[in-house]
């Protein structure tokens, strides 16, 4: 496990909220990094702050929000690029290509008024242009061979316009030409390039009947089957890093085990890391390799997933697993409730619902430390035994 | 044990209109032909996929909806709805049928008799965000039901509203206080506050933990319990969350597209579930154990539309045991002993 590459990091992530009741402190601190091929699991209450670390991910701040301090980095081809400093235009780049991501309610993710292909369809034309040029280029070629008289000229035509937006995309010609009924025909050849690959893309997905799916409005979709649409959007540019925000949250349980395992197929199939957001301690344990649960906009514990469900160290942690309901026990319910993030405690935000709470965790703020191997917790009471 | 509600295949359609002239076309047949019995003091789980008709069933039980067919005897004589049962083979239109069904029968009540049964039979909903009114004071919202089943005056109420607020762990302080101001688990406190207000008999809770975090959701379950020893009461707590079910509910009902398929006591029947639709969604609860991990789904596919539901079981086109007489004949609910009732001719046969 060590030796494994680190796909994104995220260093000491400050993030407030500015809203009429004050400065909430949403994010604390974040630190946390994702590794090639592996699935990240991020377990948090309510208001915790799992969905804006994800966010920060893709460098999406929702105003009133801000950034206070801290980089997020990602890794690509052995460079190193801090998002937060990129502009928008080569954001737009990123997202979506090189991280992307899956919502939790997949009806309000998809445009009503769009087919499923076309809503594909607009990824490949953003970030894989060039290849859809290039399919239809080589397809051109096969049909000029046969083709004889007005036929061949057409062809020869749509051909010298593709090698033209293949060479200068800005050209003025191309440019023109789409512009102009009859002749912007010549664009179906990239449509059709596009289709082949969003049905194949499809079928990977185990989607029954992907011809006649591709053509079909978000509404006449299952639940289920729209989540697989995004999930294929997700996936049509193979991200290094996707970030799924609680997928399975609006769906049934038959249907959730279906897409829990789609998604660890295809991270087994296409290598690619994923962060993982959920609620759900069950889902993280089917799922996930290494879990971070935040507490209040800080990191409470990271841990392989075995390691935390075996030997939880953060008393919150603990309580957190002791509230899964047992049958023929009473429900264990943590004491209080989460710390209001305007005014937050200034030593440790769980030390006033915590059993093992000392002098030390009202005053200080207890710092992420490993105290064994790949296993990081922030509490006092582990300070002495490293 | 002693029935507080006994349900006879209970019908509930909603039509579907189109054309022109929005003519009906079809039903939706969220609820068709349930039959159950709930017993005094005990908690009943009803569980399955969104749309089965969980909540639509639940709506028709407290008559906020009126059921196409069947009938709900609630705190009925036995003799009377004996003798509704005789009548209505023998001589489905004599006039002694209609009245007594309107005197005893809870799915033919209307008019004031039906308002008095109102009291004795309350609901609390998802989402206390939306069920609690935003613009009236905790006080005013808790002391709604007995002003409007005329049981107490306006001014007359505070000393019982309080006396409720203390019952789900709120206080004086919170009496003049909107919605807005509180937490999730506390709206809903004051949710089942006002639900229980009336003092009545019967509860449903229609998913009352969905939509609060984990750490929250033991607190309420754990008031339920309380308030249901304390007060007596008899629950129908509706829910997709199974792990809640199997720990708080006496007997579980499973549904599958309006129907029930399965019904038992809750330690049997999450042992030995024998509906092969029970055993698929007891298998999907994702465990939180790492190192039990799945391969496979237990199911493929997803329920399929209630406008026109499979001929004959209702699960075949999803069911690995289904044979011919599964897409010809629906089964009927048959006890296997000790109460487990199971819709199943693999089963039965």
């Amino acid at each position: 496990m060590e030796n494994q590459q680190t796909v994104a990091q995220i260093k000491d992530l400050y993030l407030n909220f500015y809203t009429y009741d004050g400065v909430v402190k949403a994010l604390d601190g974040i630190t946390l990094d994702i590794k090639k091929g592996e699935i990240l699991g991020l377990v948090g209450e309510t208001g915790s702050g799992k969905s804006v670390t994800s966010l920060s991910l893709l460098s999406i701040v929702i105003p009133p929000g801000r950034i206070e301090k801290g980089h997020v980095e990602i890794n690509l081809k052995g460079k190193t690029y801090d998002l937060l400093s990129l502009n928008d235009a080569t954001m737009s780049c990123v997202r979506g290509k090189y991280i992307s991501m899956i919502f939790q309610e997949p009806r309000a993710a998809l445009n009503p008024v769009y087919t499923i292909g076309d809503q594909i369809g607009e990824v490949f034309f953003h970030h894989r242009k060039a290849e859809l040029i290039e399919s239809a280029i080589t397809q051109l070629r096969m049909d000029l061979e046969t083709a004889s008289g007005l036929k061949a000229a057409i062809y020869k035509r749509e051909l010298s316009l593709y090698e033209k937006m293949r060479d200068d995309p800005k050209s003025r010609t191309v440019w023109l030409a789409q512009k102009i009924p009859i002749v912007n025909r010549f664009r179906n050849r990239m449509k059709g390039a596009a289709r082949r690959y969003i049905v194949d893309m499809l079928k990977s997905l185990n989607i029954p009947d992907p011809g006649r799916v591709i053509d079909m409005y978000p509404h006449e979709l299952s639940g289920g089957m729209a989540q697989r649409a995004v999930i294929a959007m997700s996936l049509s540019c193979n991200p290094v890093m996707l970030i799924a925000d609680e997928p399975t949250t609006s769906l049934d349980v038959t249907v959730q085990v279906q897409i829990l395992l789609l998604i660890k197929d295809l991270q087994r199939r296409l290598h690619t890391s994923i962060l993982y957001v959920t609620h759900d301690l069950g889902v993280v344990a089917e799922t996930c390799d290494r879990v971070a649960v935040l507490y209040a906009g800080n990191v409470a514990e990271i841990a392989g997933v075995i390691d935390l469900f075996k030997k939880p160290l953060h008393p919150y942690t603990q309580a957190l697993l002791e509230s899964i309901p047992r049958p023929g026990h009473k429900f264990v319910s943590i004491r209080g409730t989460v710390p209001s993030l305007v005014s937050p405690p200034k030593g440790c935000r769980f030390y006033d619902r915590c059993d093992y709470a000392h002098d030390r965790c009202i005053h200080v703020e207890p710092e992420l430390i490993e105290v064994e191997k790949n296993h990081s917790v922030s509490c006092h009471l582990y300070y002495g035994e490293t | 044990m002693e029935s507080l509600m006994t349900v006879e295949d209970l019908k509930k359609y909603f039509p579907v209109m189109g054309g022109v002239l929005r003519k009906k076309v079809a039903d939706v047949k969220a609820v068709d032909g349930v039959t159950f019995d709930i017993y005094k003091g005990e908690t009943f789980g009803v569980v399955g996929e969104s749309g089965c008709g969980k909540t639509t069933l639940a709506k028709t039980l407290l008559r906020l909806l009126s059921p196409n067919a069947g009938h709900i005897f609630y705190n009925t004589p036995q003799d009377v709805a004996e003798s509704i049962r005789s009548l209505e083979k023998d001589n489905p239109k004599s006039k002694t049928l209609k009245r007594l069904l309107k005197q005893y029968d809870h799915a033919y009540a209307s008019g004031s008799r039906l308002r008095k049964l109102r009291r004795h039979m309350q609901i609390v909903y998802q989402d206390p965000t939306t069920s609690l009114d935003p613009r009236m004071l905790v006080k005013d919202i808790v002391a709604e039901p007995l002003v409007s089943q005329g049981l107490q005056r306006g001014g007359s109420t505070i000393g019982r509203v309080l006396e409720t607020l203390q019952m789900v762990g709120l206080t004086e302080k919170h009496l003049y206080r909107y919605p807005h101001e509180f937490s999730g688990g506390q709206r809903q406190r004051i949710a089942v506050a006002r639900a229980i207000i009336t003092s009545p008999e019967f509860i449903v809770l229609d998913e009352p933990t969905s939509s609060v975090d984990v750490s929250v959701r033991a607190q309420l379950l754990n008031m339920f319990q309380d308030l249901q020893k304390d007060l007596g009461l008899t629950y129908m707590f509706i829910s997709h969350d199974l792990s809640v079910v199997e720990c708080i509910s006496d007997r579980v009902a499973v549904m599958y597209l309006g129907k029930i398929v399965e019904q038992a006591k809750t330690s049997e029947l999450f042992k030995n579930p024998l509906h092969p639709y029970a055993q698929a969604l007891f298998n999907s609860i994702p465990v939180p154990d790492p190192t039990r991990r799945r391969e496979r789904a237990p199911l493929s596919g997803e329920p399929p539309s209630p406008v026109n539901p499979p001929a004959g079981c209702r699960f075949h086109p999803r069911c690995s045991l289904a044979t011919n007489t599964c897409e010809r004949e629906e089964p009927p609910l048959v006890d296997v002993g000790d109460g487990h009732y199971v819709a199943c001719f693999a089963v039965n046969r």
